[in-house]
């Protein structure tokens, strides 16, 4: 399917070589540590997830961390008692995810709008609340479910003599750690990428948005529209599933935290600073928050100072406290006004506003064609 | 008996924050339309203007310390307590009331700016940008005060009058073991008379009137000749300043920090919702109820009966009201059924 200058192909192929070649692009932007990598990878996931629910049907859930935390649980468990070997602690963190997101679905989508997000809300928090509390057994509580020595892990000690100390995540011997945990990330979420877009495509995509544009004319069509919002939803919390045990895979340890509420507000941050409702919005999103949170929250003083230092002192010592401000400790102030800006001036996002930039390169004559398929869906009548 | 009257008194209490939240956000909502998530950060603005004025309060100087014999030595001294000797300690002691004077100027001036700065360009927008402006605001509001006061949580006292507890079961003739705080009580009290003058200006006076027509249609009242967003920016003036006295008056029972804004933030949304998005009435209701809910449910009694029940009753009893209920408990047909 031919939308905008690109065709679906191109534009799977772009994005997949621009994920796997990350490690070579981002080298001379300081981002470039396997680390930060994989956690570009692991939360466009998450954001790509949400996408499908936001972005298509416009249900704007608060509580998607939950099933980030039940993904991250379900790994880790799968590695204490079954086996190190990642296949099967995704397979168990999107199952379980998935059938947590039937129930909460099944549930909070007899509500909309508002009453929606706070129905979906309360279910994450009630998760994060037991997770701490009563479920201690399962969950570990403020600790956090670790690997132990004593863990049975019934599979791997048929197969591999157990060594002295911690084993660690692998895909059928290969570490997942470094940069090969990133390339397993990266491939998962070029596969995720490409589901999406199908899905985007599919007439059930053209369901879902029919849904978000007038839910009660789809109903006067005669259609029932639950099982359809129910199907997006749990796809969506599968894939968060997903992000959460491959979060469990990086570093095997789960905890609570990532059940609260803020995790939640985190990917709708994501999925609204990259564009709502398009391919690639989510994941530039997740990308752009998390090379903030890493990068300017290391700056401290002295490194400003460094900065500066072409200045004369007395202007670099007023300038240095101001620019203090935003970053280091301070980055959650700079994201916090980056946000509102985007949000006043640009609804749709960094996607919207590099295809005004395209439009404004190429010229109004050929505006109407460059629209492309990443805006939002009323500026492509022909989709 | 005891336990009983003492878990209404706690519900009651934490109820009259909520409550007291959840008025101002819900007034937002019925007046303007707009999902405000930078409310918890104004109760926290609240609770800093307590904080400020106790340390200007508190501006000293270098003193000689005459009870120190042996050698010279200095102490801080407030200005207050030098210029007035008689009443300058009495002053710093009350200064978390008094700080309502600091408060109520200021978040008239923080919600005007605030409104017609931000909030006005975002009526016509949906819903979802509107929480994620003012969620962006939330966070700026939240780092500014982080930069200027630090991360911890700044304690302040209550008047040494009323700081000790005070003898219910002595008062109501039961037993003499049940006492509960002072402060408490106070600010219990101090709810309840804001939530009623809240509701008497909008009932009981012709301001309040017009501002009632203009909930229930706006485009008429405007029609008859009446600046009706006027009235609107006003109210949330109105709402800013609930917001923020009741975290003025909370400093001495939970020490501020600049994160308690959105940690009430979430609990208020879902009182909100659970009253019916636009309803007083319900916002009020539905905070005591939630409040004296949760007290109930930190019962020992009951959490050996149901453990962990006390962590999640709250969004257990939003739950199922909204979903036997759809619109809450008051809500009003035709508000936010899009």
């Amino acid at each position: 399917m031919k939308l905008g200058p690109l065709t679906d192909t191109t534009r799977f192929v772009l994005f997949a070589v621009i994920i796997l070649a990350m490690p070579l692009w981002l080298e001379p932007l300081g981002g470039n540590y396997p680390d930060l990598l994989q956690r570009f990878a692991i939360y466009g996931i998450f954001a790509i997830g949400f996408n499908i629910l936001f972005g298509l049907t416009g249900y704007l859930s608060f509580g998607h961390a939950a099933f980030l935390g039940v993904g991250s649980y379900a790994a880790v468990w799968s590695f204490k008692l079954l086996t190190m070997n990642a296949l099967p602690a995704i397979v168990f963190g999107v199952f379980f995810a998935g059938i947590l997101a039937a129930a909460i679905g099944f549930l909070s989508l007899r509500r909309t709008g508002i009453y929606f997000s706070i129905l979906t809300l309360a279910f994450a928090q009630m998760s994060y609340n037991l997770a701490y509390s009563v479920l201690t057994p399962i969950t570990n509580g403020e600790t956090g479910l670790q690997l132990s020595q004593q863990d049975p892990r019934i599979i791997d000690s048929v197969f591999i003599e157990a060594g002295s100390g911690l084993p660690s995540t692998n895909l059928f011997g290969l570490k997942m750690s470094g940069y090969p945990g990133f390339y397993f990330c990266a491939v998962l979420l070029i596969i995720c990428f490409y589901i999406s877009m199908r899905i985007f495509r599919s007439p059930f995509g053209l369901m879902l948005r029919g849904i978000k544009s007038n839910q009660n004319r789809m109903r006067y069509t005669g259609l029932n529209t639950r099982p359809y919002m129910l199907t997006a939803f749990v796809i969506s919390g599968m894939y968060a599933g997903l992000a959460g045990s491959l979060l469990a895979i990086t570093d095997p340890l789960a905890g609570a935290e990532r059940m609260q509420w803020t995790a939640s507000g985190e990917v709708v941050l994501m999925t609204i600073l990259g564009g709502v409702g398009t391919l690639a919005g989510p994941m530039l999103g997740a990308g752009l928050i998390k090379y903030f949170e890493n990068i300017f929250s290391a700056f401290n003083n002295n490194v400003l100072m460094e900065i500066f230092s072409f200045l004369p002192n007395a202007v670099a010592e007023i300038i240095v406290p101001i620019v203090g401000l935003f970053v280091g400790s301070g980055w959650h102030l700079t994201l916090g006004i980056l946000f509102m800006v985007i949000v006043i001036y640009l609804p749709g996002g960094i996607v919207e506003g590099l295809s005004r930039l395209a439009k404004f390169a190429a010229g109004e004559r050929k505006s109407s064609k460059i629209a492309g398929g990443n805006t939002s869906p009323q500026d492509q009548p022909g989709e | 008996m005891d336990a009983v009257l003492l878990q209404i008194l706690n519900g009651l209490d934490k109820g009259a924050a909520y409550a007291l939240i959840a008025l101002g956000l819900t007034l937002v909502f019925g007046t303007l339309g707009i999902v405000n998530f930078a409310h918890g950060a104004l109760f926290m603005l609240g609770a800093f203007c307590a904080v400020t004025f106790n340390k200007l309060m508190l501006i000293s100087t270098k003193v000689e310390d005459t009870s120190v014999t042996l050698f010279k030595a200095f102490k801080e001294k407030p200005y207050l307590e030098i210029w007035f000797p008689e009443w300058g300690p009495l002053l710093i002691q009350y200064s978390v009331p008094l700080s309502i004077l600091l408060a109520i100027p200021f978040m008239i001036l923080v919600g005007y700016v605030m409104e017609r700065g931000l909030i006005r360009h975002f009526y016509k927008r949906p819903h979802a940008e509107q929480i994620l402006v003012t969620f962006g605001l939330a966070i700026v509001i939240q780092e500014i005060i982080k930069a200027v006061f630090g991360a911890n949580p700044i304690p302040q006292n209550a008047p040494d009058l009323l700081s000790g507890s005070a003898a219910i079961g002595t008062w109501l003739g039961l037993s003499d073991a049940l006492v509960y705080p002072y402060w408490r009580l106070v600010y219990l009290g101090f709810s309840v008379v804001i939530i009623f003058a809240v509701f008497a200006f909008l009932q009981f006076t012709t301001y309040g009137m017009v501002v009632r027509a203009g909930m229930r249609d706006r485009e008429t009242v405007g029609l008859l000749g009446i600046n009706i967003q006027k009235r609107f920016t006003i109210v949330f003036a109105i709402a800013t300043v609930v917001a923020g006295l009741a975290g003025v008056m909370y400093t001495p029972i939970l020490p501020p920090d600049y994160h308690m804004g959105m940690d009430f933030l979430v609990l208020s949304f879902v009182v909100v919702v659970v009253g019916g998005m636009g309803s007083l009435g319900g916002a009020v209701s539905a905070g005591f109820l939630l409040g004296i809910v949760q007290s109930f449910a930190s019962m020992t009694i009951v959490k050996e009966f149901l453990p962990g029940i006390d962590q999640i009753i709250i969004y257990l009893v939003a739950v199922v009201i909204l979903l036997v209920l759809p619109r809450g408990l008051m809500g009003r047909a035709g508000v936010m059924d899009d």
